[in-house]
């Protein structure tokens, strides 16, 4: 630590931090543009100007740019002095030349980090009787709206986009005060973060464009703290309502997880909570027509159902633990199924297993960002974590960094630190069958089959460890590889082995543990990272149960009296021939979605459950950690939590005293005591009871307008602020809000005096660092396990001459499942094109997977090998098991004029 | 006249310059070129070179004037094979008024070349850029002709003159940007990017051309190397009428009668180079003040006619030496008209990076404009005085540009005060020449 003085006050600053970071940590507000606390200091806006003195003896001082300037011991500053305050004003002046003062009609007003400093510097008096210059905006795509106009060019933007997120199609024209962040013209932004720049630009030039339809203020609207749904990362959020509907999604920071930046499907996939396709009401289907039923009834002919033999449930890994949990008490854990087919089941499993019980470390994603040496082996992270690749792209920067440590350059230097390597690669290497959005940043980039990067694996972990399974007929190239992989993590001092379970390889996951453990005998502080298929396959995963194909079974054996499935779409894990079986085979389809799946619609009794922007629960991620997300709307009947049906649907059978939960509380609690390794769940977030000195925390902002003006057509008397058993947070603005408060139940940002997202330093205990009101969410896996090695390598894959190996290809836009009822995340994605391995040109093919023939265009990918194709799972067969041998011909070879 | 005759012994810089046709390598060589570089490299160290450069006390002659060995000795000392290097060559010259790179580029590049081949042995660097103003056609033209000349001849290449030492080098057009010529944003430009300023430190010598040492030196700053090593430190001493050693191109433009540039001792007095060499005024002018180095110079009055043109004098008057090429107003121009004019091109040529600079110059322009063409008040003049204080300082902006656009400025409304507050209080348009200029943005 170093003792700096500002204004006379002695004040505590961290090593190697600089005199911006040393102000707003010793709360002292300072204003700033072009800083920010993950892309670091440019000296760009020249907005934190101070006075900084040589020693007690000097008088006169010199102007510096505190986010310039080290806070070094001894350093005595003035944020007061007359002449870096009248500076400080004049930067906001000059600033405001051309900024169109559009505050009325600005979507960033209320929450304009511009605003905030105009104020604070204290800027009122416009003295600039000129013209303002003016831009022409640009369309940028579906996602995010452009008014450059509003521009003060701190070069934010291009920042995040381009150094840090590793976009190209952003960038900065022109010059003096005509500068311009645009593309080179009009069209959907490329990067998967673009979203970000939302929050990054401190004033209204990059603003959400969904949420323009549905625009509300800042001030008006309810917030609660969520948990992205459309990976298995877990990246925090935080979801903003008013009267009754989702309208955005925000970054709610986690200092081990995603930090300041989401990645567009989580912060535009979650529209589907307002969709069309939404399940509204509960429904009895007679020949084939659904009639909405009341409550009672359905419950009354759940009653009917369960008297027809065995009940069988299926759980999801897009539900909530508590609810799987519910369901699997409820049916017993015989015959609770984890809602995967083979072999996804078994990838899934032997996953999890992995990551409760390997000797390796299994990393938050912050962690993973200082690694030195990564292998990405079989997963196509880009587009099945998006996130987790934002993560590991920064490794990059780790390495700029420990250049500059050997130049004596701070780290937040940011310029002088991407310029010292501006040679380097990312410490990456990619094995994939296909190429990757990674590939263009990694050290190198190698293609293989599935089976022969999990050959591979094998053979570079009994390379580092001659104990772990070795590989026979290892050919003189798959050696090379290996020896060079294997030497690569070697001289690495935090090595961190990325895998997933895209191509549903059991074999793929042995050899990344493998590696990853013989690392750790090599004394490595090596970690694992295993990508599951949805955001809570971690905690379905651990709980167990059958696989979708046992389920099968027994239905056409008869055993399955009536089917409960919970949350999941079945048509995504079997194709349609079983999945019409299956349905056919068992006496009654019971639904519980909260969404019109093709499944529900196959359903006999289908009823409404509550989206996650609606209940409570708990998720848990691919590092093991639980964490939950609060309610931010409070849903009208019959829609309830998946476990309040699955225990009305006990109760309506007969089965009181299984499931008496009442509150989330009980739920988590029933939960934890009947899973052992969830035992800590509880501590995910305070419970529902929660004051902070005596009172409830509010989920709105003081300043909430026209609560009676927005349903003055119904009724203008006040009505009473809805409340949820299931939720510490109250749902008006009466209540307590500090910077302090758990962090788990933080609604929003916002202190006196800084409105914007740019408040969550006051949150901070220091910047970037720990939230003041503690950890967000609990590792349910110790720190390290004690598992050896496993599995045995596959043999070689060999290609087939008359057929082709299809293998999925997942896409950050359009395979997801719920962020496809999202109109954005639509709107974003691309059309389904099979992409067929080999030099021969290719338009459109058939492809025959199973009985289904389907005709989609196509394209040739010559780094394919002959024989191999890609296909988006979902968007062309509704499910197929990948990868999976198809016949595929070539309809035509040119695209029709 | 004999400011201008050839004379290698007491101008060695124009001494071969010949702008009709320059002297190829074998006219190089009869003139005495590659001398020097032949004593480097039949047995000189790479210290030895640097140390000779620096006692020699040649400063650099892109305005900024810091020692040049003192430069060189920054450079991590590593050898060529230990580590990649860049010698870089600012030829941007876009400084309004000035223009004597172009004469040694157009009329003797081998000398240019030369210098940079000894700078490179002296840092030990592997490349060498050339990075010349984009309008300099013939001399891009010369330049290449004279670097494959060089390379044929085995200057340039592996094992140049039979010692261990290799050398390549390119010639690189500026895409045409003021701010080129500030040498982090000519390393920035050099790499494909926007030709923003970088942060110092890192100085370039440790990181500078994609992050590797790179060292930037002014063309005439190089074509002085060669004679230097070729003549000796005394000698190169013995031409100054300074402490600095050497002579210096100093420039002449405005209502002169001979306006041009002329190698004069370093510290030769301004009426020696108004009077004597330029002619003095043109009939019917007299001097009212003038910049002495470029654009980014503040204002001398006429009171300064015979300054000595050093590096420490003009300082201490309120100004700098800059590149030497002074501009003169005279009686008849308007001073605001002028002070307009300039602005308009800093304003313009501001990077847009950092806001004083980006916003506050295209303002400055604009209050200019006002009382130019007599709608200016009181208060415009209180806000270029403000723009002034504000943005001048140094360490204000994040580089050099907008305390160099200032200097006109801010010496202007001290010494041009009378002609604003009359512009003002006339509320006509400001007589006298004063150039016509669209607006910066």
């Amino acid at each position: 630590m170093a003792t700096i003085y500002i204004d006379g006050r002695a004040v505590e600053a961290r090593n190697g931090e600089n005199l911006l970071q040393a102000c707003l940590e010793a709360g002292t507000d300072l204003p700033y543009f072009c800083w920010h606390p993950e892309l670091g200091s440019v000296g760009a806006c020249r907005q934190c100007a101070v006075k900084q003195f040589q020693n007690a003896d000097d008088k006169r001082g010199r102007i510096v740019m505190a986010c310039m300037t080290p806070a070094t011991e001894g350093a005595i500053i003035s944020v007061d002095d007359p002449e870096a305050k009248e500076f400080r004003g004049e930067v906001v002046e000059w600033l405001m030349t051309n900024h169109p003062h559009d505050c009325p009609v600005c979507e960033e007003g209320g929450e304009c980090h511009l605003q905030d400093m105009t104020v604070m510097t204290g800027h009122r008096e416009r003295r600039f009787k000129f013209d303002k210059r003016t831009h022409k905006n640009q369309d940028l795509g579906p996602l995010v709206k452009h008014e450059m106009n509003r521009c003060i060019a701190c070069y934010r933007c291009v920042r995040f986009y381009r150094d840090y997120a590793g976009g190209e199609d952003l960038g900065v024209f022109a010059q003096h005060n005509n500068v311009y962040f645009g593309r080179y013209e009009s069209g959907t932004l490329e990067s998967t973060f673009s979203g970000n720049l939302v929050e990054v630009c401190p004033t209204g030039v990059f603003t959400d464009k969904p949420f323009s339809k549905v625009y509300s203020r800042k001030w008006d609207m309810r917030g609660a703290p969520s948990v992205c749904q459309h990976c298995s990362v877990g990246c925090n959020t935080i979801l903003n309502e008013r009267a009754g509907k989702v309208r955005r999604t925000l970054n709610r920071y986690n200092e081990d997880v995603n930090r300041y930046f989401l990645c567009d499907r989580g912060r535009y996939g979650n529209g589907f909570v307002n969709a069309p396709s939404r399940l509204r009401s509960a429904g009895y289907v007679m020949d084939g027509q659904m009639t909405p039923v009341p409550v009672a009834q359905a419950l009354e002919q759940f009653a009917a159902f369960a008297k027809d033999g065995p009940i069988v449930g299926i759980g999801s890994g897009r539900a909530s633990i508590e609810s799987n949990y519910a369901l699997r008490r409820f049916v017993g854990a015989d015959n609770f199924s984890t809602g995967w087919a083979e072999p996804l089941h078994g990838a899934v499993t032997r996953a999890v297993d992995i990551l409760r019980t390997t000797s390796a470390r299994v990393m938050p994603l912050h962690e993973m960002e200082s690694a030195d040496c990564v292998l990405v082996l079989g997963e196509d992270v880009a587009a099945t974590a998006p996130r987790l690749s934002l993560a590991l792209f920064q490794t990059r920067r780790t390495a700029c960094n420990k250049l500059a440590d050997k130049n004596r350059l701070p780290h937040w230097l940011d310029a002088p630190v991407r310029t010292l390597g501006s040679d380097l690669k990312a410490p990456i290497h990619v094995v994939t069958p296909a190429p990757t959005d990674m590939d263009v940043s990694a050290t190198q980039a190698l293609r293989a089959l599935p089976d022969d990067i999990a050959r591979l694996g094998f053979a570079i972990a009994n390379r580092i460890d001659g104990a772990a399974p070795a590989v026979s007929d290892l050919t003189e190239e798959e050696t090379a590889r290996a020896t060079a992989l294997a030497d690569a993590l070697l001289v690495a001092e935090k090595p961190v082995i990325v895998s997933g379970t895209q191509y549903a390889s059991t074999a793929l996951l042995d050899a990344a543990a493998n590696i990853a453990a013989a690392l750790v005998t090599q004394g490595k502080a090596a970690g694992l990272t295993l990508v599951l298929p949805e955001a809570n396959s971690f905690g379905v995963a651990t709980m167990g149960g059958l696989s979708l194909d046992a389920v099968c079974e027994r239905a056409q054996a008869g055993q399955v009296g009536t089917l409960v499935v919970m949350e999941a779409d079945l048509t995504r894990q079997l194709d349609a021939s079983a999945f019409d079986t299956l349905v056919r085979s068992v006496r009654h389809l019971v639904v519980i979605d909260h969404s019109v799946t093709p499944t529900a619609e196959r359903g006999e009794l289908v009823v409404p459950a509550t989206a996650f922007s609606e209940c409570g629960g708990t998720m848990i991620s691919m590092e093991g950690r639980a964490q939950r997300f609060l309610q931010v709307v409070y849903p009208e009947a019959p829609l309830q939590v998946s476990w309040r049906w699955v225990r009305d649907f006990a109760h309506a059978s007969g089965h009181e005293g299984v499931l008496d939960w009442e509150t989330l509380d009980q739920a988590v609690a029933a939960t934890a005591a009947g899973v052992p390794a969830f035992a800590r769940i509880v501590e995910a977030a305070p419970k529902a009871d929660y004051e902070l000195e005596g009172e409830h925390i509010r989920s709105q902002t003081h300043r909430v307008s026209g609560r009676t003006a927005i349903r003055a057509n119904i009724s203008v008397r006040d009505i009473p602020p809805p409340t949820s058993p299931d939720t510490p947070l109250k749902s008006d603005m009466e209540g307590t809000y500090t910077t302090d408060m758990p962090a788990t139940l933080i609604p929003f940002y916002q202190v006196p005096g800084w409105n914007s997202v740019q408040s969550l330093n006051k949150f901070q205990q220091e910047i970037g660092g720990e939230l003041r009101g503690g950890d967000v969410g609990v590792r349910v896996i110790g720190e390290r396990g004690t598992a050896g090695y496993a599995g045995v390598a596959p043999a070689r894959m060999a290609l087939r001459e008359n057929e082709v190996l299809l293998l999925p290809e997942y896409r950050a836009f359009g395979t997801g499942e719920t962020s496809m009822w999202s109109d954005p995340i639509k709107a974003r994605a691309t059309e389904a094109v099979i992409r067929v391995g080999g030099d021969a040109p290719v338009a459109r093919v058939s492809i025959q997977i199973g009985a289904e023939v389907f005709d989609v265009p196509a394209v040739n990918d010559p780094a394919l090998p002959l024989g191999v194709a890609l296909c988006p799972p979902h968007m062309v067969a509704r499910s197929y098991e990948a990868p999976c041998w198809v016949t595929l011909r070539t309809i035509s070879a040119e695209a029709a004029a | 006249m004999s400011y201008t005759a050839k004379d290698p012994e007491k101008r060695p810089l124009l001494a071969l310059v010949d702008q009709a046709s320059p002297p190829d390598v074998a006219a190089y060589e009869r003139g005495g070129g590659f001398r020097g570089l032949r004593r480097v490299l039949a047995g000189m160290s790479p210290a030895e070179v640097v140390e000779e450069v620096q006692k020699s006390k040649l400063r650099g002659r892109g305005g900024a004037g810091f020692n040049t060995g003192l430069k060189w000795s920054f450079v991590p000392k590593e050898t060529q094979k230990q580590r990649k290097k860049y010698i870089v060559a600012n030829g941007d010259e876009m400084e309004p008024g000035t223009f004597k790179d172009r004469m040694l580029v157009e009329g003797n590049p081998l000398q240019l070349i030369e210098g940079m081949i000894i700078a490179a042995y002296a840092i030990q660097a592997t490349h060498g850029v050339i990075f010349l103003r984009g309008e300099y056609h013939l001399g891009l033209e010369r330049l290449k002709i004279a670097v494959e000349q060089a390379k044929a001849a085995g200057f340039l290449g592996t094992k140049i003159l039979g010692a261990d030492f290799d050398f390549e080098l390119i010639v690189h057009p500026s895409g045409g940007r003021y701010i080129c010529g500030e040498e982090t944003a000519l390393i920035t430009a050099l790499e494909g990017r926007r030709a923003n300023p970088r942060t110092k430190p890192p100085f370039p010598q440790v990181s500078g051309l994609w992050g590797l040492p790179t060292v930037v030196n002014n063309i005439e700053t190089f074509s002085n190397v060669p004679h230097i090593l070729a003549n000796g430190i005394d000698w190169y001493l013995g031409l100054s009428a300074c402490d600095d050693g050497g002579t210096k191109l100093y420039g002449i433009s405005g209502r002169a009668r001979r306006p041009g540039v002329y190698e004069l001792p370093l510290g030769t007095r301004m009426g020696v180079l108004l009077e004597e060499c330029a002619g003095g005024m043109q009939d019917g002018y007299k001097l009212r003040a003038f910049l002495p180095g470029g654009a980014s110079t503040a204002f001398l009055g006429a009171e300064h006619a015979d300054i000595v043109m050093d590096y420490a004098t003009p300082e201490k008057a309120g100004s700098r030496l800059g590149t030497g090429l002074a501009i003169l107003l005279d009686d008849r121009a308007s001073p605001i008209g002028m002070i307009r004019n300039l602005e308009h091109f800093f304003a313009q040529e501001s990077c847009g990076f950092c806001t004083p600079c980006r916003d506050g110059l295209p303002w400055v322009e604009k209050l200019l404009i006002e009382i130019d063409e007599g709608r200016g008040t009181p208060d415009d003049i209180a806000r270029l005085e403000d723009a002034a204080r504000l943005i001048g300082p140094m360490g204000r902006t994040f580089c050099a540009h907008a305390p160099g656009a200032i200097a006109p400025l801010a010496s202007g409304l001290k010494l041009f005060r009378e002609d604003f507050e009359r512009l003002v209080a006339q509320g006509r348009p400001s007589e006298g020449a004063s150039p016509a200029q669209g607006h910066a943005a």
